[in-house]
């Protein structure tokens, strides 16, 4: 056990936790902040997508010994207000079925338009496709990201 | 047993008094109050103890907003918006002022809230509407005795009544009080709107929760927490109806967080879907303690009965019994006489591997056990199923068990069984917390009730004009009854309606058979459940006859739909469900079948030229009673690299609620029939799972799905139908023969391997 403190979405969280426990499971149940997903455990699914100083990581198998002192953002903090062109794009194109897998793919492709503000499809594709959504709102996804991109555009 | 059936009852409207409202849903409200008693289970439902139980309210509160009790599960079909919508049209309702609350779970009450088989709106639709025009007819009435003048002159809209003459106008808040007091019309003087006064119906409306999904405020089963709160995992005998032989938990207690490790008694192999499988609970402060806990076990297991279960060798099974005469189950002429005249028989056998549901949230529950109640709150697709077994569980009474449903994070099937839940209220119990128990992926994989394993097997005669003259469809697999009772051994009638015997082509010896098998694992109903078998064999032998006949496949298929008819299945079959539903209300009509396919063709510009290493699939398919036709068309590269460029699905589900809701099911739905089809399936070995995670259960993802998903509804004014499960069935067979157009190469086993 370990006391640290992290840093989630520019308020800092105290806690006595397994430095080896994954971010993961300190964000949801020692922060409370719930929007995170658990999907896989492996990194396979990527619903517990956070960004990390801006960079999109797996909390399910990134160690919380390894957050410390860093930024992170939670879907929580993405946006004060749901205005993110992300997720204006997703109430636009009424992306989510169940909703669960969608914290990690809005996290996602939030990262992606900071990274590449113009992708091609093969970037949206390698980008989004680590991102399991079993409801299958794929063909919604890629049209909430042109218009995120739009929207972008306006701004 | 599955109940695939729900018959329904008419409804009757009933008027609320508050106090009674309060004491019946715990929801606090003033003004007029609409409940409905609609029976859904005859069987089941009678002498529930209450006066009056209606089991959907609508209450038009004083200040002017509506709330409306979504008793459905909301697994992301859009049910809690879809219902509330109906009831919002017929009413007049402010859209913006209507307020969705969660029912509880409750029979008594609701009535049947299993949300499951495809059958909310069917069953809903019209008392939905019953209940939003009472209301309006209330308050328009009201608002007609406020000014003294004539009713007629009175029309309720957008939240408000208004007077033609006058220009007059009260809001609902106004007159809730008076209109509370007026007697409600009689059932056979309510006036529903006309199809052109709809404002929601047909259209497309944002779904209610979207606001909280993508801030990650939605409540999801796994984010529920209640105060001094424990969690809990559950270690599980890799093989189903195995159990503890002995453990060792010193380990386990040592690390940090770990607060308790409980045996759970195994009960039965089979045991149904309310018993856990039993097994060690390891009670820890946190998620991540309980699974470094859980680690940490030393166990040793007796596997039980099905130590040895091989898909390997069950599938050799399978495909020997195939080979012989099995149980008919429909019998028309003699297929026996058509192939000892056929001048070409074709005799193909299809296979499908068990599957998964893989819900992106896996099983969790939340439970409090405390002074012999015990409250919960889980992401069940059946609050009632739970609330029965959680009572037989615990040994309490039902009226002491509290189910609260929250958002779940897709459902597939899976989360119409119990287990999951009675297993946290087990550990409550046990241990005295709060306690949210948690499936990881691989309990959720490994510990699943599996769509079951399949061989199908066709064989069909053509004579000498080229006619298909006999039809001998074989269906062998491991029954959903096998989970509830060992005497189950092979496909029941109910599971064989499922796209088997209520096949619709014009043929005139038909012949469908099943053969024995026992599940050696729990089997349960997936997405559109044994339709994915019989659509994937039946849809894929058409296009093989297309092929045999050198038909294109649209004109073959059309052709063997035959003429404009209503199939009678129920003469033709003794006790055919019809999906619960009498046949004379939702008849199979050809017409609405051949019309889908046309539609799809048509709109996929079916028979244009393709470059080389394209081709385009057909396949029909009716399940639930929607009818849905469904264009893949992909690319083939060099290394048999696949690409879904386009998907077009012609569906004919009747009125359409929410369009909006209805293209997302099918989007999602032909992506849920990717998985299936390109990607993984769950084989057995030594009586376990092979695959235990994402990485080896692969499912689609967007790099393997189609690019273009296109949903042309079919403009009607028949009854509607159920949406959440017919895209699935004739996807895998339209991709197939996709391939085949494209390769000449045809897959009869699935996943479909390209290299």
């Amino acid at each position: 056990m370990a006391s640290l403190t992290l840093r989630i979405n520019n308020k800092d969280y105290p806690m006595e936790v397994d430095p080896q426990m994954p971010l993961l499971w300190a964000i949801r149940d020692f922060a409370q902040l719930t929007g995170t997903k658990f999907g896989c455990g492996i990194s396979q699914c990527g619903a517990c997508t956070v960004h990390i100083d801006g960079e999109p990581v797996r909390s399910c198998v990134t160690p919380v010994s390894g957050a410390t002192g860093k930024s992170i953002t939670t879907i929580e903090g993405l946006s004060a207000d749901n205005d993110h062109p992300v997720q204006q794009a997703w109430q636009e194109e009424q992306v989510p079925q169940c909703g669960y897998c969608q914290s990690g793919q809005i996290m996602t492709a939030a990262a992606l338009l900071r990274k590449h503000p113009q992708p091609s499809e093969e970037q949206v594709s390698a980008y989004m496709s680590p991102i399991i959504c079993r409801c299958g709102t794929y063909v919604r996804i890629k049209k909430a990201v042109s218009k995120a991109i739009e929207i972008n555009q306006k701004a | 047993m599955k109940p695939l059936h729900n018959s329904l009852e008419p409804s009757i409207l009933k008027k609320v008094d508050r106090r009674s409202f309060l004491k019946i849903s715990g929801i606090s409200a003033t003004g007029i109050i609409i409940g409905m008693q609609i029976g859904c289970s005859p069987s089941k439902k009678k002498d529930s103890g209450i006066p009056f139980s209606p089991n959907v309210y609508l209450t038009v509160n004083s200040d002017g907003t509506v709330t409306i009790v979504a008793h459905r599960s909301e697994m992301g079909t859009g049910i809690r918006t879809g219902l509330p919508l109906i009831v919002a049209d017929e009413l007049e309702a402010d859209w913006s002022k209507v307020k969705v609350v969660q029912a509880i779970g409750d029979e008594a009450r609701y009535g049947n809230q299993n949300t499951d088989g495809s059958f909310s709106v069917r069953m809903f639709f019209e008392p939905m509407r019953k209940a939003g025009a009472t209301a309006r007819m209330m308050l328009e009435q009201a608002a007609a005795n406020e000014w003294g003048v004539p009713v007629g002159e009175c029309k309720a809209k957008n939240g408000e009544v208004a007077h033609e003459g006058s220009g007059k106008k009260l809001g609902f808040g106004e007159l809730t009080e008076a209109a509370s007091k007026l007697e409600m019309p009689a059932e056979d003087k309510i006036t529903l709107k006309k199809k052109s006064e709809w404002k929601f119906i047909g259209k497309s409306t944002p779904i209610v929760d979207i606001e909280d999904i993508i801030s990650g405020k939605g409540g999801f089963g796994l984010d529920k927490k209640v105060a001094g709160m424990k969690y809990v995992t559950v270690l599980r005998c890799p093989v189903a109806g195995g159990k503890v032989k002995t453990f060792n938990a010193d380990k386990a207690l040592q690390v940090a967080g770990v607060q308790k490790v409980y045996e759970m008694p195994f009960t039965a192999f089979p045991g149904g879907i309310n018993a856990p499988l039993g097994g060690l609970l390891v009670v820890a402060d946190s998620t991540w303690a309980a699974i470094k806990g859980r680690d940490a076990l030393e166990v040793e297991w007796d596997f039980g009965p099905n130590a040895k279960y091989s898909t390997a060798d069950y599938f050799k099974d399978m495909l020997g019994r195939v080979k012989s005469k099995g149980q008919v189950h429909r019998e028309e002429g003699s297929v026996e006489t058509s192939f000892k005249n056929a001048a070409k028989t074709i005799d193909s056998t299809y296979l499908i591997p068990h599957l998964s549901h893989a819900p992106m949230e896996p099983p969790c529950a939340v439970a409090h056990f405390k002074d012999g109640k015990c409250e919960v709150w889980a992401p069940t697709q059946n609050p009632q199923g739970a609330n029965d077994a959680l009572a037989e569980a615990l040994k309490i009474d039902k009226a002491n068990v509290t189910v609260n449903v929250t958002l779940l994070g897709g459902g597939f099937g899976r989360k119409s069984k119990p287990d999951f839940i009675v297993e946290a209220a087990l550990a409550s119990q046990m241990s005295g917390f709060p306690v949210k128990v948690i499936w990881t992926r691989e309990d959720d994989i490994q510990h699943d009730f599996f769509h079951a394993c399949s061989v199908q097997r066709i064989k069909v005669a053509l004579d000498n004009n080229n006619k298909v003259t006999g039809w001998e469809h074989h269906s062998v697999f491991p029954p959903i009854g096998g989970t509830f009772s060992p005497d189950a051994t092979g496909p029941s009638f109910d599971e064989l309606q499922l796209g088997m015997v209520d096949m619709p082509f014009d043929i005139p010896n038909i012949s469908c058979q099943s053969h024995e098998a026992k599940a050696m694992t729990r089997i349960g109903w997936l997405r559109s459940v044994s339709n994915i078998q019989h659509a994937f064999a039946i849809g894929s032998m058409v296009d093989e006859i297309a092929t045999a006949r050198q038909m294109d496949p649209v004109e073959n298929l059309l052709d063997l739909i035959g003429s404009d008819r209503e199939i009678p299945f129920d003469k033709l079959m003794e006790g055919f469900g019809n999906y619960g539903e009498p046949v004379e209300k939702f008849p199979m009509k050809t017409a609405r079948l051949k019309n889908v396919v046309k539609l799809a063709a048509e709109k996929s510009g079916w028979g244009k030229e393709l470059p080389k290493g394209h081709g385009m699939g057909i396949c029909a398919h009716r399940s639930f009673l929607t009818y849905v036709a469904c264009v893949v068309h992909v690319t083939v590269g060099e290394a048999g690299k696949l690409t879904i460029p386009e998907v077009h699905f012609a569906v004919d589900c009747g009125i359409v609620v929410n369009q909006n809701s209805v293209k997302n099911q099918f989007e999602g739905g032909g992506t849920f029939a990717s998985s299936l089809a390109l990607k993984g399936g769950i084989a057995f070995k030594d009586g376990q799972t092979v695959a235990k995670n994402f990485d080896q259960f692969e499912v689609a993802r967007m790099q393997d799905a189609a690019k273009e998903i296109f949903v042309h509804l079919v403009e009607s004014d028949e009854k509607p139908t159920g949406v959440g499960e017919p895209p699935v069935p004739p996807f895998a067979p339209a991709l197939a023969n996709a391939v085949f157009a494209a390769t000449g190469k045809r897959s009869k086993e699935l996943p479909i391997k390209m290299s």
